[in-house]
């Protein structure tokens, strides 16, 4: 019998089954029962949001008037109180040389968000015009087998958040190709695992600024010759590195506590070595595998941040480096944005992985 | 010479101060084409005397000899029915069954092996749900798919510990007549380990009792002459069965008693008296 696939199954699979309940609303399938789960799954999370952005309203303002008084006040003691009436005058107007440096409101943060939007679609005109006008010159740079001229202009917000996506995932799969295997042979053989369990101990807390550090000290040796920006490079192995324990644990845990039954199994089969990894001890791990392959997305994205703002990896990290550096008058706003941004992206991250361990498990995990 | 026998085994689990000897001297002879069911309480050591006879443990001493030759670790001869089903949960029933066959049947084609698949699983019952995992399926559909793999591999003698421990009783009803029909359909060589003395009755040939453990001995042997195919109900009636029925568990209730009686420690129960929680409000 062929199951069909509804959107009620595809949200749940991928833990986001409140967007069913909100689609029962629409079309009228909701009865008595299905309002209380309905009020419980849509309309207490929308409340607690709008409470959230209330409260960061008000302590915004709270804040704002804080820093507003202080700079009056400042004013009024150091040159007068001219100088305190033209100060609160110009504060009021919303004046960019005055206003005050602190916590940014949901209203200036939203205005910032739009803002990057159209610096994005700014920048993209402006990149596709570039590209539109050194084609023809490209074509010939490579038929005599020079570099073709490159877009170098700055990137857009956009452009950052695909170059930290790019940055984690890589780090993330590096990460995979190293502790999936290791752990494995970890976890099937007792003198491996004596011999890894002093390293795997003492470099589990070893923070990203030094895994950065030591990354970088290796690969700019290693690329010493390359002219080329290890930026990247060092950044995504670095992220690769603190994020794989997690995964290297799990895994050698899960191969060695296989459950007895089933490796009894396989011993009356008779199965061959490969074939009892593969056929059993493999599928009965992948839950705690996957378990710590979630950990390792989520603290792969978590530390991006930190290593990006170190390599000076053009990705959010620097984003919000640069932008507390720049101090300019909407920096607070856009650094708050790109926390939003660094949030619902490390949320996605997780339901995905969710989806493809549901998929490829034989048990199923529900959603937190 | 006996198909399978144990000669003076022992097995004892850890190392000198805290070893605990399971099983002491225990001498056992099956011949090809019987039916030998092992009757003992629970914690006696069963599962342990199980695992040396496929191979799964090996005894601290003596031997195990199958059709002459030692025990050494598992083999596609004989075939074992785990207490527990043992399904691998990520697999399908066929799934399940198309594994141990291709273990045992390495030559066959995919299409061979698929038939002998089909075979099994319509033996046992399960046709409409080889697609469906473990999960998916009641205990006694999941003890047959376990029967149905261990006897897909065509043993030559079929082990089982505690096959139908865990069902309800019609069920395991049900399951003992259809690996009775199974059994006899080509005479296999079987050992039954229960603690159900009317299921060994109903199914054996033979009855041993083992004494519970540590050091675990098989008792005297308990022959079962009722005349086969067996009917529950006319057995009932049977001046044999109530006979050796009764002779067994009289036997049985007896090494409990001296179990008991060996039990030299003596609980002290603390001397309490509940407070007076009525008076004490008043």
């Amino acid at each position: 019998m062929k199951q069909s696939i509804t959107l009620g199954k595809v949200t749940k699979f991928m833990g986001l089954g409140f967007l069913s309940t909100f689609k029962d609303l629409f079309t009228g399938k909701l009865d008595k029962d299905d309002f209380k789960i309905f009020l419980r799954k849509v309309i207490v999370p929308i409340a607690s949001i709008l409470l959230f952005i209330g409260i960061w309203h008000l302590g915004a303002k709270a804040l704002y008037n804080i820093e507003a008084d202080f700079r009056i006040n400042k004013a009024l003691e150091e040159q007068g109180q001219v100088a305190a009436d033209e100060m609160a005058a110009c504060i009021a107007a919303g004046e960019v040389s005055c206003q005050p440096n602190t916590l940014p409101s949901p209203g200036k943060v939203w205005a910032s968000f739009q803002s990057l939007l159209k610096d994005h679609a700014l920048i993209s005109a402006d990149k596709a015009a570039f590209i539109e006008k050194t084609a023809a010159l490209n074509e010939t740079r490579v038929a005599k087998g020079q570099d073709p001229i490159v877009y170098t202009g700055r990137p857009s917000f956009v452009d950052q958040i695909f170059r930290s996506l790019k940055t984690v995932f890589a780090g993330f799969f590096l990460a995979l190709l190293i502790a999936v295997p290791l752990g494995i042979f970890i976890g099937l053989s007792p003198t491996l695992k004596s011999a890894f369990n002093w390293f795997i101990q003492i470099f589990k807390p070893v923070s990203p600024v030094v895994w950065y550090l030591l990354v970088f000290m290796i690969v700019k040796t290693l690329l010493i010759d390359s002219s080329e920006d290890s930026s990247f490079t060092i950044s995504f192995i670095s992220v690769g590195l603190c994020s794989m324990w997690a995964t290297l644990v799990n895994t050698a845990m899960g191969v060695s506590s296989v459950d007895k039954d089933y490796i009894n199994v396989a011993k009356v089969l008779k199965l061959g070595n490969f074939q009892k990894v593969f056929k059993v001890v493999l599928p009965s791990s992948l839950p705690l595998i996957f378990t710590g392959l979630k950990i390792t997305l989520s603290v792969a994205w978590m530390v991006l941040i930190a290593i990006e703002l170190l390599a000076q990896s053009p990705g959010l990290g620097l984003f919000v480096w640069e932008e507390f550096q720049n101090g300019a008058n909407d920096s607070n706003a856009k650094i708050i944005v790109a926390m939003f941004v660094i949030g619902i992206i490390g949320f996605l991250l997780d339901r995905l992985m969710l989806s493809i361990q549901n998929w490829v498990s034989f048990e199923k995990t529900d959603a937190i | 010479m006996a198909y399978l026998e144990l000669k003076n085994i022992y097995k004892t689990y850890g190392t000198d101060e805290n070893a605990t000897e399971v099983l002491s001297n225990i001498n056992l002879e099956i011949e090809e084409g019987e039916f030998v069911a092992i009757v003992g309480f629970t914690g006696s050591g069963k599962t342990t005397l199980v695992n040396l006879i496929n191979g799964l443990l090996e005894p601290t001493k003596g031997e195990v000899l199958f059709k002459g030759k030692p025990v050494v670790g598992t083999s596609h001869e004989r075939g074992v029915i785990f207490q527990n089903y043992s399904l691998l949960p990520w697999l399908t029933v066929g799934q399940n069954v198309f594994m141990a066959v291709k273990e045992a049947f390495p030559k066959k084609t995919k299409n061979e092996l698929n038939a002998i698949v089909a075979d099994y699983v319509d033996m046992v019952g399960l046709t409409p749900a080889i697609n469906k995992r473990p999960k998916e399926l009641s205990g006694g559909m999941r003890q047959r798919v376990s029967v149905a793999r261990a006897l897909s591999m065509k043993p030559e003698m079929i082990i089982m510990d505690e096959p139908l421990g865990a069902l309800d009783a019609l069920t395991r009803g049900t399951l003992q007549d259809e690996i009775l029909n199974i059994w006899g359909k080509d005479k296999r060589t079987a050992l039954l380990i229960t603690n159900d003395v009317d299921e060994g009755i109903y199914m054996a040939d033979r009855i041993i009792p083992l004494r519970p453990g540590p050091n675990a001995t098989l008792g005297p042997e308990f022959k079962i002459d009722i005349e086969r195919p067996r009917d529950k109900t006319e057995m009932n009636d049977n001046p044999n069965y109530k006979k050796t029925r009764n002779a067994i568990i009289e036997y049985l209730m007896d090494i409990g008693e001296e179990r008991k009686s060996q039990a030299s420690e003596e609980f002290v129960l603390p001397d309490v008296t509940p407070k007076d929680f009525v008076n004490q409000f008043k």
